[in-house]
């Protein structure tokens, strides 16, 4: 293997980052899009292009989400064990929202009843709408530090409530996460569709975008500011074992800043998150909804960068007892699983890329309701 | 100490969700290759009935593939939120191929789909079957990965239990994919979804035909299915999964528990075919036995026995005896870990000689935490845990078995007389094939039942008791989320049923293609 144990670990966390931000890009907008639909859509028609502008395929978009959650399995077994049962009234909620789409899809145009078609266009709201809620509640209480703590036989026991996660810190980080998804949902179905769908889009792009860039500043002054981040002060040497337990962690004010005062660069992020906004506010206005999409595509890389960025190497902190806080460094899979998830990756990935690709050059073009009315029969 | 009903609704929860995501999954198996062969046909014959055939069971394939994308995502989520223990326990290697699937198989599987459906007329008719082709072997490649996971549970190969990470490590990839309970089980799966599909087409044709109408679309259908049906059962019940039963320890308690077989027999042992297994007083009521089959069915052979009950739990007995020394030598090791920063040389080497019997110490858990501690009276009881449930996997041996032997039957007489170009005349082989449509789906739930709830108690056989897997929880929380999948998951079999019974009955009319029985009269 070419790789050092604990790059591999570093390259592991940048694979993560890969596919948690491919899923926010891909599946992104089909939930975007989802939350918009009962509010762009005003006749069945017109709800019937904007979920076909999805429809063919959004089930491989999904796929982003389930294979991120595979490889943090595969990858940081403790991180999946700890995250998924830590918050787990809002992982099902999430998984609840979820079960409309697959069925929301495929079964809403089986029966011509108004009622039955309206009972799934909101059941396809709910799963656009509270799953990115939920995740961008998760990383609020992420970047706050979750109570959890482990006994020495590494069984980890979680100790705080669901009502706990809504609290004003992470019901903003959901608002971030929510009206980023839906402002990225518009620009595509800008691109997807014409007449009045196509401007009510633009209209919502404005909207959204705004309180996009709006909450993410304020989110930013908080958590340099309002929030205490997390210090690693010392632990075994990287490419150690991996054991969470033989560390120790402070809690600092502006801790979370750290890395951007370290690492200068990394301040490209959060700017990258507010200008790529700012461009696809102004380019879907200007009628270039493809560039609009590139600059809503830039502004989620930014911004899950500079999440992932003020926390580097915390994955998961503990608020309750610091020094069991999980990071890159001591959280990984062995050597040998890291290597196989790599080389799997780097081999798939690409080729997922690929065909991804060719479905969309095949899908491309308009979606109006003429095309709705040819293909009564055969679209969603 | 860990909350019994937690571990019980956990237990409860992960079945329901499993079989039901395994009412759907089968037919997704087997319906995918279906459409491929007759998409096949018809980009080689150019004869348009072939195409309808792939698109109207396309249709009824989509229906049910709804359905097994929302369940199979609560698998997906489900290890981390109930089994949290476990997650970590073994995510080092059972994590992987689930990774795998999803990247290898399920991307290809979910990003073609839309291809399937709405690429008819944007594709040349050689990309378009390529594209359902993909399909077929992508959901195959699932199934694939899937039980390689699943196989390591029941026989775990390749892995090492590493006590300064306090978890199961990966020794070796290639041990894990060439696991051989892997591969058996791989191919007795697909092979069962190969027949549920087979099955489906058969009954829902017969339905037509049997109704007079649409009888050339019917009657092809009909063909394809028998073929392909009779193909995949006689690979079902020839490539039984027993043969991988003696690949594992484990495996063979499951075995004789399978068999109600209480004392080892000499062999070629005997086949109990009927009985009622009692577990208290270790004894089969009212036997009936059949000389020689079971030494067959289990071991391949008349010379091999088979190990009964009550001698495996007297080996087991031993094993937790030395299970508690691995475990004493375990905590020793993490304590001179903690307190001088390593391990001394000796307490390693004495670790390494028992810790293969780990696994069985950890369930003395169950009755006392510390393991080392533990009382006679407690290790025999933990000794009869070893040792599955019989009487339930007993009967869902046989009703798994007696099915299939059924299903070899009508797919021989309906090959039979599809062969002789009299199938639409006899009319009580149609009715039997409709009413046989639940058939497949009874010997898969009673097949899952066998395979899991003869795993019992490990969640991985040999290493880790299940109930040391779940998540620490609460029971109130337990309740919701068995709550909330029960009221989705009824209301969603609901909407499936109806949809698949009007288009079942509507039947290929539903294409709106003009040629089809319920559009001539104009009535559609």
């Amino acid at each position: 293997m070419i790789f050092d144990y604990d790059t591999l670990k570093l390259i592991t966390w940048l694979l993560v980052g890969v596919l948690l931000i491919s899923f926010a890009l891909m599946d992104g907008f089909d939930m975007g899009v989802g939350a918009l639909l009962p509010f762009l859509g005003k006749t069945d028609e017109e709800r019937r292009v904007i979920i076909n502008s999805i429809g063919a395929t959004w089930e491989g978009n999904q796929v982003w989400f389930v294979t991120a959650a595979g490889a943090i399995f595969a990858a940081w077994p403790i991180v999946y064990a700890v995250s998924f049962s830590g918050f787990y009234i809002a992982l099902l909620l999430t998984l609840f929202a979820l079960f409309f789409r697959p069925v929301g899809f495929d079964y809403r145009s089986k029966l011509k009843d108004p009622r039955w078609r309206s009972t799934w266009d909101w059941g396809l709201f709910i799963g656009g709408f509270v799953p990115p809620l939920i995740f961008g509640i998760a990383f609020g209480n992420l970047l706050q530090g979750v109570p959890f703590h482990f006994d020495d036989e590494l069984r980890s026991f979680y100790t705080g409530s669901f009502w706990g996660l809504l609290n004003p810190f992470a019901l903003l980080a959901g608002i971030v996460s929510l009206t980023m998804l839906i402002m990225h949902g518009a620009v595509y179905l800008q691109i997807r569709t014409t007449d009045v769908i196509y401007d009510r889009c633009k209209k919502a792009v404005k909207l959204f975008g705004l309180i996009f860039i709006v909450s993410f500043a304020i989110a930013g002054v908080w958590i340099a500011y309002g929030i205490d981040g997390f210090k690693v002060i010392s632990m075994p040497a990287l490419d150690a074992l991996s054991n969470p337990l033989a560390k120790t962690v402070e809690i600092a004010p502006g801790a979370w800043m750290s890395n951007y005062e370290t690492y200068s660069w990394s301040m490209l992020f959060p700017a990258l998150a507010f200008l790529g906004a700012i461009i696809a506010i102004f380019w879907s206005a200007l009628n270039a909804p493809v560039l609009a999409f590139i600059a809503s595509s830039m502004s989620i890389v930014g911004v899950i960068m500079t999440a992932g960025m003020a926390m580097f190497p915390f994955v998961m902190p503990s608020s309750t007892n610091p020094n069991h806080s999980l990071i890159v460094w001591d959280s990984a899979s062995s050597y040998l699983t890291l290597t196989i998830i790599f080389w799997a990756s780097v081999i798939f990935i690409p080729l997922i890329i690929f065909y991804t690709s060719w479905v969309y050059s095949v899908l491309r073009g308009k979606i109006t309701v003429q095309h709705i009315r040819d293909t009564e029969h055969t679209s969603y | 100490m860990i909350d019994e009903s937690v571990v019980d609704l956990s237990r409860l929860q992960f079945a329901i969700t499993a079989m039901y995501h395994f009412l759907f999954v089968p037919l997704t198996l087997g319906l995918s290759f279906l459409m491929a062969i007759m998409e096949s046909v018809y980009v080689m014959t150019n004869k348009q009935i072939y195409r309808d055939m792939t698109m109207f069971w396309g249709k009824l394939f989509a229906i049910n593939f709804a359905l097994g994308v929302t369940t199979g995502l609560t698998l997906e989520f489900q290890f981390g939120t109930n089994w949290a223990y476990y997650s970590h326990y073994v995510g080092d290697i059972f994590g992987a191929p689930l990774a795998i699937e999803g990247m290898m198989a399920f991307f290809l599987e979910s990003t073609m789909i839309g291809l399937f459906f709405f690429g008819w007329d944007r594709l040349s008719k050689r990309k378009h079957l390529m594209v359902t082709w993909l399909i077929a072997f992508a959901s195959n490649m699932s199934a694939l990965w899937i039980l390689i996971a699943n196989g390591w549970m029941q026989n775990p190969v390749g892995a090492e239990f590493n006590y300064e990470t306090m978890r199961m490590e990966l020794t070796s990839f290639a041990q894990v994919i060439f696991n051989p309970v892997a591969q058996v089980k791989f191919v007795h799966t697909v092979a069962a979804g190969y027949v549920t599909a087979s099955i489906f087409v058969l009954g829902i044709s017969a339905y037509y035909m049997l109704k007079k109408r649409d009888l050339a679309f019917a009657t092809r259908s009909f063909a394809v299915a028998s073929g392909f049906g009779l193909a995949s059962i006689l690979s079902v019940i020839i490539l039984g999964d027993e043969s991988g039963y003696n690949a594992g320890e484990v495996q063979k308690v499951k075995l004789a528990a399978i068999e109600a077989e209480w004392h080892t027999e000499e062999a070629p042992a005997a086949f109990t075919a009927f009985g009622f297994p009692n577990q208290e007083t270790q004894h089969t009521d009212y036997a009936l036995k059949i000389p020689y089959v079971m030494g067959i069915i289990a071991t391949r052979s008349i010379s091999h026995e088979v190990t009964g009950i009550k001698d495996l739990i007297k080996i087991n007995e031993g094993r937790i005896r030395q299970g508690m020394i691995a475990y004493g030598l375990f905590k020793q090791l993490r304590k001179e870990l903690k307190q001088e920063g390593k391990v001394r040389e000796e307490t390693k080497a004495k670790f390494e000689k028992y810790k293969h019997e780990l696994g069985y110490g950890l369930l003395l858990k169950k009755y006392t935490v510390n393991v080392v501690d533990a009382t006679e009276e407690q290790i025999k009881k933990a000794a009869l845990d070893t040792i599955p449930p019989v009487a339930p996997l007993f009967w869902a041996f046989r009703v798994m078995v007696a099915s299939g032997f059924l299903m070899l039957l009508l797919f021989l007489l309906a090959f039979y007389f599809t062969a002789k170009r009299t199938i639409v005349n006899q009319r009580w082989l149609l009715w039997s094939a409709l009413f046989a449509i639940p058939l497949p789906w009874i010997a898969c739930e009673m097949g899952w039942i066998v395979a899991e709830v003869g795993r019992q108690p490990w969640t991985i056989g040999g290493i880790l008791p299940t109930h040391l897997s779940v998540s620490t929880r609460t029971v109130g929380e337990l309740y919701f989320s068995i709550g909330g999948f029960i009221a989705f998951y009824t209301l969603l079999l609901v909407v499936e049923m109806y949809l698949m019974f009007k288009y079942a009955r509507l039947g290929p009319s539903s294409l709106h293609t003009g040629r089809y029985h319920f559009e001539n009269g104009a009535s559609k």
